[in-house]
């Protein structure tokens, strides 16, 4: 077992629980030991950036000190979702880029009796340490339900590959890591066009019509790529896609349906773990039709998917046509 | 100068100044169509002094910080940390003209320098009541927010105060005087 900081991320105790439990229920099989900073704090997003800068940088490198502190047998701090990992690698990097302004952060951190020294951490994405650390042949090597026959869009988004300071990914706008894992997963790989496309992000909260276009752009290449389920590897992509396609569907009086997993989710389920302890069945747009495909039964959702009747919501006049992921396929 | 107050108050070295006015930056923006100036005219903008133009901009507010301009732009300009700093700016000099955005990141925050912790669920719907054309989205809201109650588990409640915040509120506090230093 090799040992790792963990910072979990607020997200991961809430809406995205499920990535929470898959991630927990891969780590054992790919001999990753995740040790949670204790007491760390929210990284803020991109909020607080937004709002007053030396402040929303103290409150990231709070959990640096906190993870230097704690720091014994390993220097990673491994963070699951990508903003998160942004924000630490960004105040990281700028803490000793920029000496003066890591002075004026760590005098910060003295009012509340903590200190970084900027570079005496790795800041990583669970992505990251699963392809470099963990490698693909081990990965295979645990593969007992291969995932063959699904389709999977990677779908990487934004703050992972941008602006990549420790330049850790293959492209800022096309790395391959997550189709490389879902093909040793045994997953067909949908070689997606958007893969780094943004998922709207806030919009959702700011100006909802854009978000719903940006959503709309991504799930409807989705399905014209003939996908069964879309991988995410961030809680606000999988909850803008997933969450707010329903939304989306009455904006533009749409039927999408495609379901986005995190791609801890199928690791799991190609590892041979049960669904229930993936954190299956919590997604909006349910995945069981397509993890049928590959002869799993996932949970029934409780509350069955997508408002799908079309309003006559303030959207737009113009309707696409209606297609559903398999409706579309013509294989099979 | 105002280019070189943005870069002042800008971490690294964000070039700024090196704009070639290519307009690579708006072709790139995914969230271009909200916007009353692209990038390219912010920058312009900047470099022409025009401060009030640019801090009453919602374009920085716009950004959705996916970095696409950041790493196509032939010059190296961190462009979405010029827009953090922009920000920054608008909200000190108060001259923000629709206060969506500005008042979700303050409501998110909110929660964040109590607590330590966000709080999602809470966010969304405290954010809605205020701002969205609530007759509009209410059929929509209210179907999401239960299944975020039943399928995910997540409840109404506020999050947990992590034990450090007292120590986190100090740090905050040092940290918003250097600000304004």
């Amino acid at each position: 077992m090799s040992d790792y900081i963990f910072y979990p991320g607020c997200s991961m105790e809430s809406s995205a629980k499920a990535y929470y439990d898959s991630v927990m229920a891969v780590s054992k099989p790919l001999g990753i030991s995740l040790k949670e900073i204790d007491d760390w704090n929210c990284c803020g997003a991109t909020e607080y950036l937004s709002l007053d800068r030396m402040p929303a940088y103290s409150l990231i490198a709070r959990n640096l000190a906190l993870a230097e502190r704690q720091a014994a047998d390993t220097r990673t701090v491994v963070a699951p979702c990508s903003a998160c990992y942004l924000n630490l690698s960004k105040t990281d990097h700028y803490m000793g880029e920029d000496k003066a302004f890591g002075e004026k952060i760590n005098e910060a951190l003295a009012a509340g009796g903590l200190h970084y020294s900027p570079g005496e951490l790795v800041v990583r994405h669970l992505l990251d340490v699963v392809l470099n650390d963990v490698g693909l042949d081990a990965v295979k090597a645990k593969v007992v339900r291969p995932l063959t026959g699904l389709r999977v869009v990677p779908y990487v988004g934004c703050m992972l590959p941008r602006p990549d300071y420790g330049k850790r990914y293959s492209d800022t706008e096309r790395p391959t890591e997550l189709d490389d894992l879902m093909r040793a997963l045994g997953a067909e790989v949908v070689d997606f066009p958007l893969k780094t496309a943004c998922c709207g992000g806030h919009m959702t909260q700011i100006g909802p019509d854009t978000a719903f276009e940006l959503i709309r752009r991504l799930v409807s290449s989705a399905v014209g790529c003939k996908a069964d389920v879309m991988v995410a590897l961030c809680p606000m992509c999988q909850m803008n896609l997933d969450a707010f396609q329903s939304q989306m569907n009455g904006h533009f009086h749409a039927d999408y349906r495609m379901p986005v997993l995190f791609f801890t989710q199928l690791m799991g389920l190609a590892f041979g773990e049960k669904p229930e302890k993936l954190g299956f069945g919590s997604e909006f747009v349910s995945a069981r039709e397509a993890m049928s495909r590959i002869g799993v039964a996932t949970p029934q959702p409780v509350v069955e998917g997508a408002a799908a009747r079309p309003r006559k919501a303030a959207g737009l006049p113009m309707p696409p046509p209606r297609v559903t992921a398999r409706q579309s396929t013509g294989k099979d | 100068m105002l280019t070189q107050e943005v870069a002042m108050r800008t971490p690294g070295q964000s070039n700024i100044e090196m704009c070639i006015q290519c307009g690579t930056c708006g072709g790139s923006c995914p969230s271009g169509s909200a916007m009353d100036h692209t990038p390219r005219a912010v920058f312009a903008l900047m470099r022409a002094g025009m401060r009030d133009a640019v801090l009453k901009s919602n374009m920085p507010w716009m950004c959705v910080s996916c970095y696409c301009c950041t790493v196509r732009c032939p010059q190296d300009i961190h462009i979405t940390d010029v827009m953090y700093t922009l920000k920054n700016m608008a909200l000190e000099a108060g001259t923000i003209q629709d206060e969506i955005a500005s008042d979700f990141s303050k409501a998110f925050i909110r929660y964040v320098e109590n607590y330590g912790r966000s709080f999602e669920i809470g966010l969304a719907g405290i954010h809605s009541l205020t701002h969205m054309r609530l007759a509009a989205r209410l059929p929509n809201m209210v179907p999401m927010a239960i299944r975020m109650l039943t399928k995910k588990g997540m409840l109404p409640l506020p999050p947990k105060r992590i034990k450090g915040i007292d120590d986190l509120k100090k740090i905050l506090k040092r940290a918003k005087s250097m600000e304004a230093a």
